[in-house]
């Protein structure tokens, strides 16, 4: 009798326990989707009212305090261009070398190394890096073209991924089928290899691009903060999340900081659907 | 055709080497333009010295190591908890549909810029602080510092920031755990909470230690976020209610209009930034390579 009450707490024990273990876990996983939720949905709150075509098509007046915010505009176009026109055929072709080209020999661990060690450095020291190199010792000064650079070194290791990842999907049998008909390796990628990861491929520079127009430590520090319009490579500018955080810092217009804040958040909610989309739609299983 | 084809392999290998040459340049660079400073200075000078004011030129980092490491370990208190906890929510609790959906929940939760997080925690974390929990706090401690701009305030949003990386690497160690060891263990009569307890987590030791290191990086390189919430003071804290300046956010605040030895100073900060990121990376790199887990 003893022993069956026994055997009964335990057992209420156990389910108290197991309650309270999946209480806990799902509490936090909601906590976590609330943040998220509370981040985007604060911000839109707050700023979407403020965006304008006004906004959206006149110049910044007074430090940004007034008018929009076209040249800031401009000037994140013009930069996330020049990085992502300069890293996208170089990620390429490293995923194709690491893919295609590369017995798993010691050369090949080591460039594998530096590409993930590349991935974590912070972007405070891409900035650091593109001031004294680009900026300093090449001589290009705060520019967009500085910029660009800097921000190409940083999307390279997303896009080598992603690029690899999908070339790792492509069936074995298809290199086989097209060397065997007389195509050179050459042929082979870029008829047939590459036709097929164009949504990875695609995926991977969606990604690029969203993580260079957020980028901030690194553009503030090579590109400068001019509010002109640039009309050269060569030219200082300013882009967005720099506009943003210059207006969050100095406190210059509550209204264009959350008008600003909301367009960032439109963009990057864009670029992840746009992501997804492509990934899923055009069948490239990206489970990474 | 033989030579076209050969002339293209050399500029893949290139294109390859590219990622390895720019993080040979960074070295170098930060290396030459923070040594000097270093070397005239004297590292222990350097990394103990307690006051930072290069107007006065002493540059003692220690009140910026201790602001990055109190914001940092803050951030992991948070998140260690909170990103297992999504980690195991994924995988073993969630339906795969409504999984899929909650990753990329997380994944928009990384895309979010950093700077943007900083406003956030501006507008509504630094004031929620100053007005719901100092009241509470000065109970305790009536000489705190009252304006909100906090570790508490840096480290919470921190945590949320590297959260993604926890959970989607975690998950992914977790979700690699063969199934007989889940079989097992149901087998025997533990329930699925003791399961994951007992046997899941600890298989998935090597990858979840991973995430939390990477995270950790990625908490001790973050910029933007800090810089507008952590009020940047350069002291070395005395509670989690005081200001703190950070290594990240000092050079960036400071290099607009250092002078030529100040700028110096701010990359010797980068080089010590620099060295521990490197370290973290590494570490993380090799457990997880060591470890039989996938590096990517």
């Amino acid at each position: 009798m003893e022993r069956m009450m026994n055997g009964n707490k335990l057992k209420d024990l156990k389910t108290v326990r197991n309650i309270m273990f999946y209480g806990g876990i799902g509490l936090l996983a909601a906590i976590t989707l609330a943040a998220l939720i509370i981040i985007i949905g604060y911000i839109l709150a707050n700023g979407l009212s403020h965006i304008n075509l006004e906004f959206l098509t006149q110049e910044p007046r007074r430090m940004g305090k007034e008018g929009g915010i076209f040249s800031v505009v401009i000037g994140t176009l013009m930069v996330t261009g020049v990085g992502i026109l300069i890293a996208t055929p170089i990620g390429i072709a490293a995923a194709i070398y690491f893919t295609e080209y590369a017995s798993n020999g010691k050369g090949v661990i080591i460039i594998r190394f530096f590409t993930e060690i590349l991935a974590g450095i912070p972007s405070i020291i891409f900035g650091l890096f593109g001031f004294a190199f680009f900026v300093i010792f090449l001589g290009m000064g705060w520019s967009v073209i500085s910029g660009g650079l800097t921000l190409a070194l940083m999307v390279l290791p997303t896009l080598i991924r992603a690029t690899e990842e999908s070339l790792k999907t492509v069936p074995m049998a298809y290199r086989e089928g097209s060397l065997s008909l007389g195509a050179t390796k050459w042929q082979t990628i870029v008829k047939v290899i590459i036709p097929c990861c164009k949504p990875g491929i695609l995926t991977g520079l969606i990604l690029g691009i969203g993580r260079a127009i957020g980028e901030t430590a690194a553009v503030m520090l090579t590109v400068g903060g001019s509010l002109r319009i640039p009309t050269s490579l060569f030219d200082s500018t300013r882009t967005m999340s720099v506009h943003l955080y210059i207006l969050a810092a100095e406190g210059l217009s509550q209204e264009k900081t959350y008008a600003t804040a909301a367009l960032l958040i439109i963009i990057v909610l864009l670029i992840n659907t746009a992501a997804n989309l492509i990934s899923s739609r055009l069948g490239g299983n990206d489970e990474s | 055709m033989k030579t076209y084809e050969k002339i293209i392999e050399k500029i893949i290998l290139i294109s390859a080497a590219v990622s390895t040459i720019s993080v040979a340049l960074i070295t170098v660079f930060i290396f030459q333009s923070g040594l000097p400073v270093l070397a005239e200075y004297g590292i222990c000078e350097f990394i103990f010295g307690t006051t930072w004011s290069p107007t006065n030129g002493s540059y003692g980092i220690l009140p910026l190591i201790t602001g990055t490491l109190s914001i940092t370990l803050g951030a992991l208190a948070i998140g260690i908890p909170t990103g297992i906890a999504c980690a195991i929510f994924l995988s073993e609790v969630l339906p795969k549909k409504a999984a899929k959906a909650f990753k990329s929940a997380i994944e928009l939760l990384a895309g979010i810029p950093s700077v943007v997080y900083g406003f956030f925690g501006l507008v509504v974390i630094v004031p929620a602080i100053r007005s719901y929990v100092l009241p509470i706090y000065q109970i305790f401690d009536p000489e705190v510092s009252a304006t909100g701009f906090s570790i508490l305030a840096g480290s919470i949003i921190l945590a949320i920031m590297i959260l993604p990386t926890i959970v989607s690497i975690s998950e992914n160690s977790i979700s690699a755990v063969p199934r007989e060891f889940k079989e097992a263990s149901l087998a025997l009569g533990a329930n699925k909470g003791e399961t994951i307890v007992r046997v899941l987590i600890p298989a998935a030791k090597s990858g979840i230690l991973s995430s939390i290191i990477l995270g950790m990086g990625r908490a001790i390189g973050e910029t933007m976020a800090v810089i507008l919430i952590t009020g940047n003071m350069a002291k070395v804290p005395g509670s989690i209610m005081d200001p703190v300046a950070t290594l990240t956010g000092t050079i960036a605040m400071e290099m607009g209009y250092a002078s030529p030895t100040h700028q110096q100073a701010l990359f010797a900060v980068g080089i010590i930034l620099f060295l521990i990121i490197m370290l973290l990376n590494m570490i993380a790199q090799f457990s997880m390579r060591g470890l039989g887990g996938k590096a990517s």
